[in-house]
């Protein structure tokens, strides 16, 4: 390998990549080009479908059997890969390119041992022998700051937590030294925390080993902390390129406006600014509109320009270093213009008190030995501790904290899946907290609904829209007549500003967005007046997320619902919620109002928490905390507080009261209480985590 | 481990316990004992005499005293006495089948000649010396009347030859199913994957009474002329070589291994599109490298239940092929014992075969464990 090279390492030009099927040739990508010089991060960012990943595949030649690169040539290091041999791509693939994946547990081979994985680049690129490519894991393990390399090494990948495992994937993309690593959404399925010190990581090994990065990501704020240069990408075309800053703060193509209008950042309120949710969707890819792309769904749309030719150019945007945008108008528009036409709404009082938690509990006793269930001792799973809140009439009250924390069961139970260990839960001063579901009168089960995560699962996928609604209408005992019903389906189908046509559609004839509302219908169906959202818009795209939410909050709005929106995305929270409950091991450490929670004084880790939230702002400025390690489990929590063995201010405690007894509830202002050991003066002198630069 | 596998084995005695009571149920109904009486005695006993022997032998409650009485006098006629003659079901069963394993002492009286009879007095032997239990667990199985010879001395030679050709079975089978499996699994849908596909699915579908008789037909007889093979297995019991031997092994192996061939080509297709193969790929790993070292392991996870499946199922096939070829091992036995109501013969070769479905079940799952570490059974 020529290692003088020093013209760009990555220079795609003009690709346009197709995937062939019976019917005809779908175009994924088209005209794309990018260039990215040696230790740049270039960042990849567009919705789902919009072809990032089919880029990164075209890189690593590996599009399967339909696909193929139709146009174009992807040069390494000066070297075309279309033109490459299978012999010559294998050997640059994993030791010049390196690639990095969405799901780090499928992307590790399940039946073979770490070390083996990992041995196996430099055996084969290198030729070296297994005493040095055990070295050289050893050393790599090391680097990506993985407790017990040893261990680790000798484990197989199911052994390892989720965090450990994309921190295995990313020394398996490190063992040859890549000239070239592509992160293909490497932290989507972490939590926050884990997400930071991943990305953290990245960030520091990138420097160290002087590697160019290619990082894919649909998350802009994650690609602000991570990238010197960005490539917004809408339906296969790039639409956008250039620097952060220039993209970030100069934007010069409607469709990045409209995505940064989209999301919820420091500054957006559900009341005062809400979010600009981008109208329709997003084309299919042999259904897209002549002319600009974004066309349909633009603003700025102009009929008879935009749509004139067939495809529209990619232009230079004068003035800045390499920026290009693909829009005809981008020198007409007056970037600047502040956001016109927003509706402003009334911010909504919370009424009475409909729920109350008192001292909630929920354990689960587990086997330790699943095969010998009666041998093996018995554990038990704390996954509630003590949970105490009220929620009042059209409130929102978010629930946050990562995967493990007791979100979930604190949902189970509420529901009636699972029924309480201890405590109560009042839905208007009647105890329901030992009711199973199936025990419930009717008009109970109708009280408290659910949204739930995913979409694409909880529909049944033979049955109609309007009858599924219809469905839960009858169990609701709504209407007396199936005519009744109908009429009211349909105007649950207006309530989600769905067309009523839709009712006579299958869920898989739906977009993701689209099959959520029928979810957020089914839930308010039988007149909900608390809904628990759990994670609702998270499998959705950005610009789809916008306009559930305002959806959500509209009918809460309208029909004063009490909302228990479950979620670990901070920046939504802080868009939509009324107060917020932060939850870590079952324990909530901190419930206090939305501005309470998000100033100082924080509990630690919340304060970690805000910390870890990627904010997709130039101007913003952060504190970085990055936790150590991972949750503890539920099974085996650490004596005292939960949080000590992640806690960066435990030694600002005297007496190591953290190691030994469990924080009481301290209330520091009005309906502000935080569980934690800190003296007040600690608490006072606290800095807020996320600072909005002035200008 | 320990542990589990002492459960396993736990499990396994029960099942066995369960099975062999329903076989030994089903042989010993009526009117299999009362074939047995008159194969025994002779074939033109009354229905009394037939209950009297079955009585004097163990095999069922002794005659009422006073019918016999009434019958001998002449107070009822042979036909009003028969009628009486218990033949559904006799509590005796019980005592029987606990006899049988070996729980309960062997049955003994005196006939009229004043000898000492019994269960576990052989024929010849002083009744003094016999012992007291005689059952599966003393390790007396009994005698099979067709072979008039001890169980386990009879089934000993056969279950040999059983052995001898399950095991070239399984050397044939598994690896070419394998080896055509993972050659069809690995490029999903190409030329290679739609022929071997095709040639699989013909063999499954092809039954041994259908192979077997087409083989013998084309490789043995003159109306094909390829004569290559001898249409009969009898000589390789003693001197087993390609010629005698390879039909019937072939017949049973190809059945099986079209089924084995589809589990692990759909296995290995499903493994060849997870993501880690395309992280190995991506890796810079060869091609010939992916299959072996990334994706045979998962890929055989579920294809190795299945072979193991396969030995029970192969006393299935061996039973026809073994009749078909005049092999003369478990299978043939078995016809050979059910057409001739060998009562202790059948019983015998139904706990072998409980046993050889619950071991291969045992290696099987243990098989699991060691090739999936995801599975723990400790």
């Amino acid at each position: 390998m020529t290692d003088d090279y020093d013209g760009p390492i990555l220079e795609i030009d003009d690709l346009s990549i197709s995937f062939f099927t019976r019917l005809r040739e779908i175009p994924a990508v088209m005209d794309f080009s990018v260039r990215v010089r040696p230790g740049e991060a270039v960042g990849l960012v567009g919705e789902s479908g919009c072809g990032k990943s089919t880029v990164a595949l075209g890189v690593m030649q590996d599009l399967g059997k339909n696909g193929r690169i139709v146009g174009g040539s992807i040069k390494f290091k000066g070297r075309n890969l279309n033109e490459m041999s299978q012999e010559e791509l294998r050997h640059i693939r994993g030791s010049e390119i390196a690639m990095i994946y969405q799901e780090p547990m499928a992307s590790l081979n399940p039946a073979m041992k770490i070390a083996k994985q990992l041995m196996e680049v430099p055996m084969i690129h290198k030729g070296v022998s297994k005493e040095e490519a055990y070295e050289r894991a050893l050393q790599v393990v090391t680097d990506v700051k993985l407790p017990d390399p040893k261990r680790i090494l000798d484990s197989y990948p199911h052994q390892l937590s989720g965090g450990q495992q994309q921190r295995i994937v990313i020394a398996l993309a490190l063992m040859a030294e890549p000239a070239l690593l592509i992160l293909d959404e490497p932290t989507t399925a972490l939590d926050v925390t884990v997400e930071a010190a991943v990305v953290q990581l990245v960030k520091e090994l990138g420097e160290k080993y002087g590697t160019s990065m290619l990082f894919i990501s649909h998350n802009l704020g994650l690609v602000l902390e991570t990238c010197d240069r960005i490539c917004v990408m809408y339906s296969g075309e790039a639409v956008e390129t250039g620097s952060i800053e220039d993209v970030f703060d100069k934007m010069q193509h409607p469709y990045t406006q409209a995505l940064f209008r989209s999301i919820p950042l420091p500054g957006a309120d559900k009341n005062a600014r809400p979010l600009v949710a981008i109208p329709g969707n997003f084309p299919l890819p042999h259904e897209r509109p002549p002319g600009c792309n974004f066309g349909p769904r633009c603003d700025y749309f102009e009929a008879g320009r935009c749509d004139a030719m067939d495809r529209i150019p990619m232009e230079d945007v004068p003035g800045d270093d390499r920026h290009r945008s693909r829009c005809l108008k981008f020198q007409e528009i007056d970037w600047n213009a502040p956001l016109v036409s927003t509706s402003t709404n009334e911010k909504a009082e919370p009424g009475k008190v409909v729920l109350k938690m008192d001292n909630l509990k929920k354990y689960y006793e587990v086997a330790a030995n699943a095969l010998f269930g009666s041998s093996g001792e018995k554990k038990v799973v704390k996954a509630n501790e003590t949970l105490s809140f009220e929620a009042r009439e059209s409130e929102t009250l978010a629930i946050v904290g990562e995967s493990g924390c007791g979100k979930s069961t604190f949902a189970k139970v509420l529901m009636g899946l699972e029924t309480a260990t201890d405590g109560q839960i009042l839905l208007d001063n009647r105890n329901i907290e030992s009711t199973p579901i199936e025990r419930r009168d009717t008009q109970t089960v109708a009280d408290v609904q659910m949204v739930f995560q995913n979409p694409f699962d909880t529909l049944n996928p033979s049955m109609t829209v309007g009858r599924q609604i219809m469905r839960a209408l009858e169990i609701f005992e709504h209407g007396n007549s199936d005519e009744d019903r109908r009429q009211e389906m349909l105007r649950l189908l207006d309530l989600v500003k769905l067309p009523r046509a839709f009712a006579e559609r299958m869920p898989r004839q739906l977009s993701g967005g689209q099959k959520q509302r029928v979810g957020i219908a089914r839930a308010f169906a039988g007149g909900a007046r608390i809904v628990v959202a759990d994670e609702p818009v998270s499998a959705l795209d950005v610009s789809v997320q916008a306009a559930v939410t305002d959806l959500l909050m509209e009918i809460q709005r309208e029909q004063k619902t009490t909302l228990l929106f479950i979620s670990h995305d901070l920046s939504i929270v802080r868009y939509l919620s009324d107060r917020v409950m932060v939850m870590y091991l079952g324990h909530v450490v901190e419930l206090g109002t939305t501005d309470q929670v998000f100033s100082p004084p924080y509990h630690p880790y919340t304060e970690a928490l805000l910390s870890a939230v990627p904010i997709a702002d130039t101007h913003v400025e952060k504190t970085h905390i990055v936790l150590e390690g991972d949750i503890p489990s539920a099974m085996n929590p650490p004596p005292g507080c939960p949080f000590q063995t992640r806690c960066r201010w435990k030694d600002k405690v005297p007496g190591g009261l953290c190691d030994k007894e469990v924080p009481p509830v301290r209330v520091m202002a009005d309906g502000h209480q935080i569980k934690c050991h800190l003296a007040d003066s600690e608490f006072d002198a606290m800095e807020p985590v996320i600072k909005i630069a002035a200008e | 481990m320990g542990l589990f596998i002492l459960r396993r084995v736990g499990v396994m005695l029960m099942t066995a316990f369960c099975l062999t009571f329903i076989v030994f149920v089903m042989t010993n109904l009526y009117p299999n004992l009362e074939k047995l009486a008159k194969s025994e005695g002779n074939f033109r006993m009354t229905d009394i005499e037939v209950a009297t022997w079955l009585s004097n032998n163990g095999y069922r409650s002794p005659l009422d005293d006073q019918l016999l009485a009434d019958l001998n006098a002449g107070r009822i006629t042979q036909a009003e006495a028969s009628e009486q003659v218990n033949t559904g079901f006799d509590p005796r069963i019980f005592r029987n089948y606990a006899e049988w394993l070996g729980v309960y002492p062997g049955w003994t009286r005196v006939d009229r000649d004043g000898n000492q009879r019994g269960r576990c007095i052989l024929p010849g032997s002083d009744p003094a010396e016999a012992p007291t239990f005689c059952g599966v667990l003393q390790g007396h199985w009994g005698w099979s009347t067709v072979s008039k010879a001890p169980v386990t001395e009879a089934l000993g030679t056969r279950m040999g030859n059983t052995g001898f050709l399950m095991l070239c079975v399984m050397l044939l089978m598994i690896p070419s199913a394998l080896i055509v499996g993972v050659l069809a699994g690995m490029r999903e849908g190409s030329a290679l994957d739609r022929t071997l596909s095709t040639f699989s699915i013909t063999t499954t579908a092809t039954p041994e009474y259908v192979s077997g008789v087409l083989f013998i037909a084309i490789f043995t007889s003159s109306a094909v002329g390829l004569k290559w093979f001898k249409g009969t297995a009898t000589s390789a019991m003693e001197n087993p070589n390609f010629e005698n031997f390879f039909l019937p092994v072939l017949t049973i192996a190809l059945y099986g291994m079209g089924y084995i061939a589809r589990m692990t080509r759909a296995s290995m297709a499903e493994v060849m599109t997870a993501q880690y193969i395309r992280t190995a790929r991506l890796k810079g790993v060869s091609f010939g490298n992916i299959v072996m070292k990334h994706a045979l392991r998962n890929a055989l996870i579920a294809p190795f239940t299945v072979i193991m499946l396969q030995f029970p199922w192969l006393l299935n096939g061996v039973v026809i092929v073994e009749t078909l070829f005049q092999y003369k091992g478990v299978g043939w036995e078995l016809v050979r014992a059910a057409g001739n109501n060998d009562i202790e013969m059948l019983l015998a070769i139904s706990v072998v075969s409980v046993f050889v479905v619950l071991v291969t079940q045992l290696i099987s799952d243990i098989g699991y464990v060691y090739l999936n570490p995801r599975i723990s059974v400790t």
